[in-house]
């Protein structure tokens, strides 16, 4: 083979490395990675592809209120980087992806990575990483153990807490129950169901039909005909908006009328109660903790009108009627006040203090009188719902706030 | 086998189909590449910035895609048997590991034969229906393995083994001997021995009697039969021998990322792997390794690549990842129809001229 000595050119200079980062004397704070007296950076996962790709609004919606925010002047002054990468909600790819965040890009936190398993697979490595893991973007309830992950926190209220929630008022309000139960047949699914169960107690034996439909199913009839010769007077309704929509449709079509109770990730006006037909879903019962943006009740509230000026503003690409856009809003709002309390000491571990120190914490665009309160023994900061019940074409809020505290 | 002499390259398109027409063309090569891969991560005390512990997993993780992607090369590419479904054998290979350190505590390193076996069984008897289907119709069954795969690990009877949607959590693979080496790190020269005795056992092969009976019914199946090859033999233990490749390769992950989950081995997968095998070069097997680099880097550089066409250079276009992947995928079938390592071939051969 011929020799160059081409290749030899080129390659001497490294002496540029050299031009890194200046001495820091004389700063405002104490920091840690990604901290400084001009930039705080914010790592995050989220599937802006691949099957679980319309959760991707989350993260833009995050990325929009961060923007708002650097507008503003940022926090304390500095301004806020979001580095958000796409995973394709793969659990290998969030590894990869997220061991980018934390030896490259070197951010001060992750915040509101997305998915159960993408998760599961990092928890591990931020905690031995001691890289605060904060505010989750998934339901399931193993995320606030202070204990085995000091540095993992989740954020919305599990499904575990919301199952016991419904069992509880069920059996206060349902004269001799016969319950039917319409199951997704994944780890939402089961969350839900086990919270249920546990909230029933010793009256568990009352649920007299179980079924379960898979996601790729294309309706549940068949499994609404099956409760219904159950002959069950009450159903817990455990589906994804599509389903909840057909399971209310068909319940009505073959005249079956239940104590029904809906499960929050089917609250939506817009994308269940509508497409349902609301003369089929009166007096259905779901639980909330966030404003539905197609529920005309907040067009006057302040919050709702901020939210919409920042949708139009910041958030074009989202629909003013998109559920994800508000929980992405408020969940960054959660982030905001914990960065902004951590002061001039942005270390990782206080960081993780201050997230594990808010105090009945107002969250724009929560339910009136749910709170945010988190302390070092308690890693669930939202565990309130309210219960509503459908009237006319809105949810009527009823009764008081409703809190577990299962920890 | 013909053996490509450099008179009639001129004449002859320079399909690799040879798989020594670049790996043996040089053997010293090889055996530089070998060294160099050995000694990067001994670099890390000096220049830890630029080989840093990211990086090493980054390399890592190239490797378990080269040798999955080779898998596929020595059904696809050597005995001509399209698979769109190798992300099954990768999910099996993954489970089968994890489940044995999960549940019988077995040493990570003691994983890899039984895994070849268990999967070398799984592929050899998803073969043997599979030898009635040709062509589209094995591509359309395998595809349907793919799709049914993550579907059964979440099945009742067997969630108790597999963890159902859960996946399971494993531990990362510590440096044996009291090694004075970081997870990665040692992570990296495990996954470079198992990958080195895998191409070293995949070149032996191909070079003897069974690489030519494979490559004979790949090109002509019907000839190979009547000269005495035992086709239907050859196809199922090609199947079974792909298989195995593979599911090694996904055990490496399971160690290497410590986590399965059915989300873990979606469709995508498996067509990650066949773009890997088309990209880097068919029936090659430095192909694979390019392969292997290309699934891996090109996924990232794309999204990399999409945030610099909109923040840096401003353009209002929002490119999304897969379309810069897209893109750059049309842009190297045209450039490189016979994949990069034919591509090299090729340019190093009219350079030489």
């Amino acid at each position: 083979m011929r020799t160059t000595r081409r290749g030899f050119v080129g390659s001497a200079s490294a002496a540029t490395a050299l031009l890194a980062a200046g001495v820091a004397y004389g700063q405002k704070g104490k920091y840690d990675d990604g901290a400084s007296d001009t930039e705080i950076k914010i790592g995050n996962t989220n599937p802006y592809s691949g099957p679980a790709s319309s959760y991707g609004i989350i993260g833009k919606s995050i990325d929009a209120y961060w923007r708002m925010v650097n507008d503003q002047g940022g926090i304390n002054g500095r301004k806020v980087r979001f580095i958000s990468l796409d995973d394709g909600y793969s659990p290998p790819k969030t590894v990869e992806v997220v061991r980018q965040l934390v030896e490259q890009e070197k951010v001060l936190c992750l915040f509101n990575t997305l998915g159960t398993a993408p998760n599961t697979a990092i928890q591990k490595y931020a905690n031995l990483k001691k890289v605060p893991h904060l505010f989750l973007a998934t339901g399931a309830s193993k995320w606030g153990k202070p204990k085995e992950f000091p540095w993992t926190m989740g954020w919305q209220p599990d499904y575990h807490t919301e199952g016991v929630i419904f069992a509880k008022h069920l059996l206060a309000n349902v004269k001799d129950p016969k319950i039917a139960v319409l199951m997704q047949n994944d780890d939402y699914g089961k969350d839900y169901y086990e919270g249920f169960r546990e909230g029933l107690g010793k009256d568990v034996g009352k649920i007299v039909k179980h079924v379960t439909y898979e996601v790729t199913d294309p309706t549940v009839d068949s499994q609404i005909i099956q409760l219904k010769d159950s002959g069950a007077n009450a159903f817990f309704n455990i589906t994804t908006p599509k389903f909840a929509a057909q399971a209310i449709r068909k319940a009505a079509e073959i005249g079956w009328k239940p104590a029904h109770y809906l499960n929050n990730v089917s609250a939506s006006v817009a994308v269940v109660m509508k497409p349902a037909g609301f003369e089929n879903g009166q007096d259905i019962i779901t639980a909330q903790y966030l404003k539905d943006p197609t529920d005309k009740q907040w067009d006057d509230s302040d919050d709702m009108k901020a939210w919409r000026a920042w949708m139009v503003k910041y958030n074009t690409s989202a629909s003013l009627g998109d559920a994800f856009a508000v929980f992405g809003y408020a969940v960054a709002a959660t982030m905001h006040k914990t960065l902004e309390q951590c002061g001039n000491d942005l270390t990782r571990a206080n960081v993780m203090k201050q997230a594990a120190s808010l105090k009945k914490l107002v969250v724009p665009m929560l339910l009136p009188g749910i709170t945010v309160n988190t302390s070092p023994t308690d890693f669930y900061p939202i565990q309130s719902i309210r219960l509503q019940r459908f009237k006319g074409e809105t949810w009527q809020l009823f009764g008081d706030v409703m809190s577990n505290e299962s920890t | 086998m013909t053996t490509a002499t450099p008179a009639d390259t001129a004449t002859t398109p320079a399909v690799p189909a040879s798989p020594m027409a670049a790996a043996g063309a040089d053997r010293r090569w090889v055996w530089i590449v070998v060294a160099a891969a050995a000694a990067l991560p001994l670099l890390r005390s000096v220049v830890p910035d630029i080989i840093s512990d990211y990086r090493l997993f980054l390399m890592s993780t190239m490797m378990i895609a080269a040798i999955a992607v080779l898998g596929l090369n020595l059904l696809t590419g050597f005995n001509g048997q399209i698979s769109l479904g190798h992300g099954a054998f990768y999910a099996v290979g993954a489970y089968t590991a994890a489940i044995l350190m999960d549940k019988l505590s077995l040493p990570y390193w003691t994983l890899l034969p039984i895994v070849a076996v268990v999967c070398f069984v799984v592929g050899f008897l998803f073969g043997l229906p599979a030898l009635r289907l040709e062509g589209h119709y094995l591509a359309l069954a395998t595809f349907a393995l793919a799709l049914a795969v993550p579907q059964m690990l979440k099945y009742r009877w067997l969630e108790d083994l597999t963890g159902g949607v859960q996946g399971i959590v494993l531990l990362k693979p510590e440096a044996p001997f009291g090694l004075p080496l970081t997870e990665d790190q040692w992570l990296y020269y495990y996954c470079l021995i198992v990958t080195v005795l895998l191409f070293w056992a995949a070149w032996n092969l191909l070079r003897g009697r069974s690489g030519r009976a494979m490559m004979a019914i790949r090109d002509h199946s019907m000839a190979a039969g009547t000269m005495g090859i035992d086709t239907a033999r050859y196809k199922t233990v090609t199947f079974g021998i792909s298989a195995a490749y593979t599911g090694i390769a996904g055990a490496l992950s399971a160690s290497a990322i410590a986590f399965v989950a059915p989300d873990s081995f979606g469709f995508f997968l498996s067509i990650s792997l066949l773009i890997g095998l088309v990209v880097g070069g068919v029936a090659s097997l430095p192909g694979s390794i390019i392969g292997g680099i290309f699934t891996v880097l090109v996924q990232n550089s794309a999204q990399a690549l999409s945030n610099f066409v909109k923040n840096d250079i401003g353009l209002p276009y929002d490119l999304s990842p897969y379309s810069v992947y897209g893109i750059l995928l049309l842009v190297l079938m045209y450039v490189m129809p016979t994949g990069i390592a034919g591509g090299v071939v090729m340019a190093w051969r009219r350079l030489r001229r």
